[in-house]
């Protein structure tokens, strides 16, 4: 099994991620993560779809998702030519000897503190899911109290926009 | 230009434009609003049917035998849910259908309302597409777009789910709205490198085979077929779906592959070294177990639904696009090579294909003590009515025997439930195609089993005046299940017998209570006479009981989940393949 990303751009309709989530459940493909937002264009939203599976199935994926009305476009991003982050928010257990601690790997990882209790904080971070996993790896001896973690948005680097016809689409033509 | 009017007559006026002449319902609360303006159309015949499940199959046995848009109409809640059996059929033999339906008022949607039910998500996975309107502004477009997306591309069921307040405020309307489908762009036109490198194939093989499915006749690409078999002279198998597609008196056709298929078409595609597969899906009924099917084979996949191609089996050669315009492509791509020398060599092919015909054609077993065997009725069926008539099966033992011994000339003469399974079609199918073809024969030839489902529809038969004639295979059984039983399960007759000796219920007697003709025929040397009393009487419905032997058993058979190497033309007997050389 391998993660690929897709970026799907769908239109801003009731029922459309109803209708992605539907078919991933009955097709059998496995979502790793999925995040849904809008984009610079008000009638479209863009769905980020981290899937788990092999390349042959993957065409199957692309070409079911293709099939649904609403969705207008899909793109493979590839984690070297796309800059790919989560976000993360994780409530660590402190006290005075050990807040300094927690603080300093927040700044190793380049983290943001966003809240203090007497006996906890709130840390904000994004990046690689890697990165996620490092950092918490990092805390855990402390106590997670809390975690909450988003879905991965992608964006494909250099000056093209998933919009611009240039850019590849997976398409319906086999 | 501009006109008020509210959502419920914009409904029917939208019908009216996009060609609507008949739809199937039933009215209820939600949906009452449309009804009133409904009863003033006088373009659109609504008939009334007797449940929802036979507006839907109805709706689909019209789309089938006219090639147009077939139309359903129920209320919301349980006259939506009951829509939901024959949309899922639709959805899997691409059967172009739209289904409206009413739905509670907006502000009650997600309340639990009194006849509440969500229809369109529901039906989210067996539906092309479904929308929920609540506007009453938004009617005409959305059904534009409904027939749009049902009749384009891949044909599908759609259906359209109207809120009672969208029905009931007004808004203006026009014609024709502007569609707004940015996702939907369905692809017709192969591409050109694809044919050639196909065409190349067919000249090379030495064992082509042309692999016809059910998306051929949809796309009106019998005559295109039958020319590029013929410049070729590579043989043809027709599926379920595609009997009829390729005329069974073809010296090329070798017949249904399959699970029940002929010996010469199962063994054509076996021992191929080129399927060129025309608008089929490599479905599990064909292929066997997939991992033995056609094992030498390469793949040319021609389909207009890009994710059908390579979802089964590889193809090595994929053409996206509508089957007339492939086909008609390959022709010119096949002459090309011609004209330039190169014609393909089938003649050993033929030998051992010609072979296979003559030593397995089908065949059935006569009962010594004078009972009736199926295939005989089938047989004389095709006889007496012919290849002009529709045949509208259900499904089991009968469907198969149907698909089997009669013989079909034209493409769409043969209407059944193929990918669903959906036990009742008949019936209610064979009303809507006959709405469709008026003119033309229907018969329904269904189980006793699947009879018992849908045969209310012979009321709405009857009284909307569409003569449908019934042929029920009547062996006192649920029969595929019973033939499964004798062979897998040690002849334990779990749960299928239906007690046809106590003749409960009597469908002779039943046909004469909906207000048709009941005729009954119990031994061989009266089929005839009452096949032709059927075919006499044209004013209403007929129903004939063939009382039939219950051990009649559908063969060649390829049990499920084995490889189609082991096909049994009859119980234990296997054919002799011819080695490769």
């Amino acid at each position: 099994m391998s993660l690929h990303t897709l970026s799907v751009l769908v239109e801003n309709k009731p029922g459309v991620l109803a209708r992605v989530a539907a078919l991933f459940s009955r097709r059998g493909f496995n979502i790793d993560s999925l995040a849904v937002g809008p984009t610079e264009h008000g009638d479209i939203s863009r769905m980020t779809i981290v899937v788990n599976v092999e390349a042959l199935p993957l065409e199957q994926v692309t070409k079911q998702l293709n099939k649904l009305v609403n969705v207008i476009k899909i793109v493979e991003l590839d984690s070297a030519q796309s800059v790919q982050r989560e976000l993360m928010l994780v409530k660590v257990r402190t006290d005075d000897e050990t807040r300094s601690h927690v603080l300093e790997v927040v700044n190793l990882f380049r983290a943001r503190c966003v809240d203090v209790a007497p006996d906890a904080v709130t840390i904000e971070v994004t990046g690689t899911s890697d990165k996620l996993k490092a950092f918490v790896r990092v805390l855990e001896p402390y106590g997670i109290k809390e975690l909450v973690q988003s879905g991965m948005v992608a964006i494909g680097r250099g000056a093209r926009s998933i919009t611009d016809r240039s850019l590849r689409a997976l398409d319906r033509s086999a | 230009m501009t006109e008020q009017m509210t959502g419920a007559q914009a409904l029917v006026r939208a019908l009216e434009h996009v060609g609507v002449d008949t739809v199937f319902g039933i009215p209820g609360g939600a949906i009452l609003p449309a009804y009133d303006p409904l009863y003033d159309s006088t373009k659109v015949r609504h008939v009334l049917v007797r449940h929802e499940q036979g507006a839907g199959h109805a709706a689909e046995g019209y789309a089938q035998a006219t090639g147009r848009v077939g139309v359903c109409m129920a209320t919301s809640g349980p006259g939506a849910t009951n829509l939901v059996t024959p949309i899922a059929d639709a959805y899997m033999d691409s059967v172009p259908i739209v289904a409206i339906t009413g739905q509670v008022a907006s502000p009650l949607i997600g309340t639990d309302a009194f006849q509440e039910a969500d229809i369109a998500g529901i039906t989210m996975p067996i539906t092309k597409h479904n929308f929920l309107v609540t506007r009453a502004e938004d009617i005409p477009r959305t059904i534009a777009e409904a027939f749009h997306i049902a009749s384009t591309g891949r044909p599908g069921p759609v259906l359209v789910d109207i809120s009672k307040d969208a029905l009931q405020s007004r808004a203006g309307f026009s014609w024709p709205p502007v569609m707004q489908l940015p996702g939907y762009r369905p692809v017709t036109r192969p591409h050109s490198k694809q044919i050639r490198e196909a065409a190349r194939l067919m000249t090379e093989a030495r064992r082509p085979v042309l692999y016809v499915g059910g998306g051929v006749h949809k796309a009106g690409a019998s005559a295109e077929l039958r020319e590029l078999a013929e410049i070729t002279g590579i043989p043809v198998v027709t599926t379920l779906m595609a009997r009829g597609t390729f005329p069974d008196s073809h010296p090329q056709h070798m017949g249904m592959p399959g699970m029940h298929g002929t010996v010469s078409a199962v063994g054509a595609l076996q021992q191929s070294d080129l399927l060129i597969a025309l608008g089929t899906r490599f479905d599990d009924r064909v292929t066997g177990q997939l991992v033995s099917f056609a094992p030498h084979a390469k793949v040319i996949h021609a389909d207009i639904d890009p994710a059908e191609i390579s979802k089964n089996r590889h193809a090595d050669v994929p053409i996206v696009g509508d089957c007339r315009e492939v086909i008609g492509d390959l022709i010119t791509a096949v002459r090309n090579e011609q004209a330039e020398g190169r014609k393909g060599d089938y003649a050993e092919w033929w030998r051992i294909l010609n072979g296979y015909k003559e030593t397995y054609p089908l065949g059935y077993e006569q009962f010594a003590d004078g009972s009736l065997a199926p295939q005989y009725v089938m047989e004389r069926l095709s006889a007496i009515v012919g290849p002009e008539a529709y045949y509208v099966a259900g499904v089991g033992q009968h469907q198969m025997w149907a698909a089997q011994f009669i013989g079909y000339e034209h493409p769409g003469t043969f209407i059944n439930s193929g990918g669903a399974g959906t036990m009742g079609f008949a019936v209610p199918a064979a009303m809507g195609a006959k709405m469709g073809r008026p003119d033309s024969t229907v018969w329904a030839i269904d189980g006793d089993g699947c009879f018992q489902m849908t045969n209310q529809e012979l009321a709405t038969c009857a009284i909307e005046g569409v003569p449908i004639k019934v042929a029920v295979i009547d062996n006192g059984s649920l029969g595929m299940v019973r033939q499964w039983q004798t062979l897998f399960y040690d002849e334990r007759y779990s749960n299928t017998d239906l007690q046809q000796v106590k003749r409960i219920p009597d469908f002779v007697k039943l046909a004469e209570a909906y207000g048709c003709v009941g005729l009954r025929c119990e031994r061989p040397e009266d089929v005839d006479a009452t096949i032709r009393k059927a075919m006499e009487i044209n004013d209403v419905p007929v129903v004939v009981d063939f009382v039939v032997h219950r051990d009649a058993m559908v063969w060649p058979m390829v049990a499920a989940g084995t490889s189609n190497d082991d096909i049994k033309y009859a119980r234990d007997m296997a054919p002799k393949w011819e080695s490769e050389e």
